[in-house]
């Protein structure tokens, strides 16, 4: 089975759709409302392409490739449409881009400039909502929602938390936890998989806000602090802090394809905590007081000696901690085995 | 885990018992809840809570906590009866069949029923559809390893998958998930008093062998004390020092007033951490260290996968990573290692670990590998034992009921079971640092069932003084259905009403874990 794309016959597995045939090869499409892991919808038309003996230009998200076809991705009337669909986009609400905190990682953004949208040929709706910030996690500016339904969809499809809806219609249209409510006395339970997905500024980092944006922040892929599921995500930094946790929004791997929980997404700051401990401590007189790590590793070893020396090395133990990393584990019991002497080297696995 | 995570959306059933999936491996939640919403798997759940999984759950057993062996036996009998089981997996695969059925014969749904409050008919179903799927994955967590019989329910959930085939195959297994992120590989690099890295035995000359000539020392043969028995040896003053690394044994361990009294009987104690946490408060020394943010290294996670952790920020003031601290001071007492890196540390694990040895810092570079992976070409192991188990053929044990060490009785009627929540994790020196978290559950509170509550004239946010044989802490009442009535649920997450202050330290005699999911408590409203 096969299809062509701009002139390139190719190769496609039945079930595939036009833009999923096109990326697999390397072919740009823009998708707005459309999601690699979720059901298309084929709402905002972004993605539209022009078919040989079709009548109208059709979305290529949501449109299954047929034997034989011939798309173009790239003819002025496609260009001219998504260009209308994008200024369309653009004047259902509010975007100033200038303090938005996901300019420079927005897909409307992207293709505004790209299309060379000037300024949109409509105008922006006179009403300004206010910012939902009644919660520590997530801030909403539905000023800026696009009525992708991403969220929604990615609520209900990908985390199957089941929170959030469409409500109203037409100029009330909107997405939410139902009734209206806020997030915080919905059943939300602050995965952040909307936030995530959301292709605009509408849904953000609360704690991230006005902390840096996209171009100033240095993405480091790491494994999640928190359970056993190892969820990879990017620590984001700016000037050695961190500003927030995200994850890829396409093509995230393995083992949670982009999905966290609420530890893992929102659950960092413990890390610049005042409460960490900065220098090692040595209790005289009864109190802990501050000591180099000189002093401090001089005094244990010198005891760890004594004990060793006076009952034995049976008469020293560790407990490991299942939150280090695997060379830690490992110098830990090589140390209480080829150093002490013990095997009395336990950790919290059961607990 | 046998299997992947990617792998548990490919099953058509799931028996989930003893895990709270939804709230303490939510992202392993997402596979399993699409696969019912959406593809139409079944889902048996095994749970004397209505967690967020009842919504979803094809059939609910509903059994008392501490009655698991027997509702396991019990399907085994239904499904050996039924002529449900997989014959031919069997006489391949297995031995010691006999004795198995023999053992569950006894098990009758009806006798099961009388235990475990499961009603007969539900059993059945539940069997049924276990047996009748394509592929089924048991999952489980700490409810069923958390209690005297811990060792046996393990073994039982194993019985059953192998009865019905349902192992080595996509989809299938039985999936323990692990709670904290690295607790796969702290036990495969046996920080286990029994083990060398990767399950080689202490007691083995052979097996330390390869070790000793590594490491260039003559290793002690002795298997040497798990926790509980750590803190009775200090408790009698056979222990004197305890090196604590990353732990925090004065929230975590059952029985935290022994806790206490053994940590102060001891000459040294070392705590290492990131904070200073409850145990650190009665060391003699502490050690900072750097978190998982401002370090390098690998953890495990819960199906085998090996993944790097990057250093994104500089820890603060003069914390240092953990493997930094421990080989100072094992160079002060003369050791003469040589390691400058995370990196370095991982290629001596990669020569003396088998199923580490193909597991490279340059390939996990590019990709996350699970083991075993023998070798740099070995692509890692996402299904175990899909030709053989690992001694062989799989073994049917034979394990009976027996009653939970501590039961309700007129002084204190109430079973209490304990665990944690979504918000928070495990002794929460991280989470209840954490603003955003700390919003969502401020407080310890113990669920309580509506009945209950009424019997004890108790109200929603009322302050609740809880009291076990061993102590007494005071949490707010959340009046839910989520326990059934006579059973309460407090997690352990807080400092202030240390839930292990109450628990039972009575322990499963092989593994050694305490009962936190059975203990007996009674009620009493504070003012
Ligand atoms: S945070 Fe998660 S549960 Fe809450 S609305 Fe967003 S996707 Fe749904
Ligand atoms: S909030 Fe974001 S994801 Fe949701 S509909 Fe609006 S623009 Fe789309
Ligand atoms: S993000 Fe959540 S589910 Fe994933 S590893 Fe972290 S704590 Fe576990
Ligand atoms: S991306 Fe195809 S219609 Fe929106």
């Amino acid at each position: 089975m096969s299809i062509t794309i701009d002139g390139k016959e190719l190769e496609f597995t039945p079930g595939q759709t036009v833009y999923e045939v096109a990326k697999a090869n390397g072919i740009y499409i823009p998708v707005l409302c459309h999601h690699e892991q979720l059901k298309p919808v084929g709402a905002c038309r972004v993605c539209v392409v022009e078919v040989e003996k079709a009548r109208s230009l059709v979305a290529s998200c949501a449109m299954p490739a047929e034997n034989g076809m011939i798309v173009y991705t790239n003819t002025e009337r496609v260009l001219q449409a998504r260009k209308l669909a994008v200024e369309l986009l653009m004047t259902q609400g509010h975007h100033n881009c200038i303090t938005c905190e996901n300019s420079g990682d927005c897909v409307l953004q992207d293709l505004a400039y790209s299309l060379g949208i000037e300024a949109p040929r409509f105008s922006e709706p006179k009403e300004i909502k206010a910012l939902e910030q009644a919660n520590e996690m997530i801030v909403r500016d539905m000023n800026k929602c696009v009525l992708c339904g991403l969220c929604v969809r990615a609520c209900n499809e990908i985390q199957v938390n089941q929170v959030l809806d469409y409500t109203g219609r037409g100029p009330t249209a909107a997405v939410g936890p139902a009734f209206g409510n806020l997030y915080e006395n919905s059943d939300c339970v602050f995965c952040g998989e909307c936030v995530r997905i959301c292709p605009v500024g509408a849904l953000f980092e609360k704690q991230g806000r006005f902390q840096g944006r996209a171009d100033d922040l240095d993405k480091v892929r790491t494994t999640c602090a928190y359970c056993g599921v190892g969820c990879q995500m990017d620590v984001n930094v700016k000037n050695g802090k961190i500003v927030k946790i995200t994850t890829p929004r396409e093509d995230a791997p393995a083992p949670n394809f982009g999905s966290l929980c609420i530890k893992g997404r929102f659950g960092y700051d413990f890390e610049g905590h005042a409460d960490r401990l900065t220098t090692p401590l040595i209790r005289k007189d009864g109190e802990l007081k501050e000591a180099s790590w000189d002093e401090a590793i001089l005094y244990v070893a010198e005891k760890l000696n004594a004990i060793k020396k006076n009952s034995g090395p049976d008469a020293v133990a560790g407990f490991s901690s299942a939150r280090c990393t695997n060379e830690e584990n490992y110098l830990f019991q090589k140390f209480l085995r080829a150093v002490i002497g013990t095997n009395n080297v336990d950790h919290c696995a059961r607990l | 885990m046998t299997n992947s995570i990617s792998d548990l959306g490919e099953s058509d059933c799931y028996l989930i018992t003893g895990t709270n999936t939804t709230e303490n491996h939510p992202v392993i939640a997402t596979f399993i809840k699409r696969a019912v919403t959406q593809k139409g798997a079944k889902l048996i759940l095994v749970d004397p809570r209505n967690i967020d999984l009842a919504r979803y759950a094809t059939v609910w057993l509903r059994q008392k906590p501490g009655t698991d062996i027997a509702w396991l036996n019990g399907m085994m009998n239904v499904i050996i009866t039924e002529g449900l089981a997989d014959e031919k997996f069997i006489a391949e695969r297995t031995e010691n069949f006999d004795a198995l059925k023999a053992t569950v014969s006894k098990y009758t749904p009806e006798y099961v029923e009388e235990i475990s409050g499961i009603s007969a008919a539900d059993l059945k179903a539940a069997a049924r559809l276990y047996a009748g799927a394509n592929a089924a994955a048991i999952v489980y967590a700490m409810g069923i390893t958390q209690h005297i019989t811990g060792t046996d329910n393990v073994k039982s959930c194993a019985n059953l998958a192998m009865l019905t085939g349902n192992i080595g195959r996509p989809g299938t297994g039985v999936n323990p998930l692990r709670g904290q992120n690295n607790v796969q590989g702290a036990c495969d690099m046996a920080c286990l008093p029994g083990n060398l890295p990767a399950y080689k035995k202490v007691g083995e000359a052979a097996d330390r062998k390869p070790f000793e000539d590594a490491w260039g020392v003559k290793l002690p043969e002795k298997a040497g004390l798990t926790i509980p028995k750590i803190l009775d040896g200090a408790a009698h003053g056979t222990v004197k020092a305890l090196y604590v690394m990353g732990e925090n044994p004065m929230m975590s361990d059952p029985d935290i007033t022994h806790v206490e009294k053994a940590l102060k009987n001891l000459d040294l104690l070392v705590v290492q951490d990131i904070f200073l946490n409850e145990t650190a408060e009665l060391a003699d020394v502490v050690l900072p260290t750097a978190s998982w943010a401002e370090k390098e290294g690998t953890y495990t996670n819960t199906e085998r996968r090996v993944q790097l952790i990057r250093k994104a920020v500089e820890a603060p003031g003069q914390a240092k990573p953990d493997w930094e601290v421990i080989t100072m001071l094992a160079n002060k007492l003369g050791a003469g290692w040589k390691y400058d890196s995370a990196r370095d540390i991982l290629n001596e694990i990669n020569k003396v670990t088998v199923s580490y040895a193909g597991i490279s810092y340059d390939r996990l570079e590019k990709n996350s590998l699970q083991w075993p992976c023998p070798n740099t070409e070995h692509p890692g192991t996402p299904i175990l034992h899909t030709a053989a188990f690992t001694r062989g053929k799989g073994l049917f044990s034979v394990c009976e009921h027996i009653p939970a060490a501590e039961l309700p009785d007129d002084e204190y009627p109430f079973l209490l079971t304990t665990g944690r929540i979504l918000y928070q994790y495990h002794t929460a020196t991280m989470s209840r640092r954490s603003k955003g978290l700390v919003s969502r559950t401020p407080e310890a509170f113990i669920e309580l069932n509506p009945s209950d509550a009424r019997n004890l004239g108790v109200s929603q946010g009322d302050k609740l003084e809880i009291s076990s044989r061993r102590g007494s802490i005071e949490v707010v009442a959340e009046v839910n259905d989520r326990c059934e009535q006579g059973v309460v649920f407090i997690p352990f997450h807080y400092s202030e009403a240390a839930v292990n202050r109450l628990t039972n330290p009575a322990i499963d005699p092989v593994a050694n874990i305490p009962e936190y999911k059975v203990s007996a408590v009674k009620i009493k409203r504070v003012a």
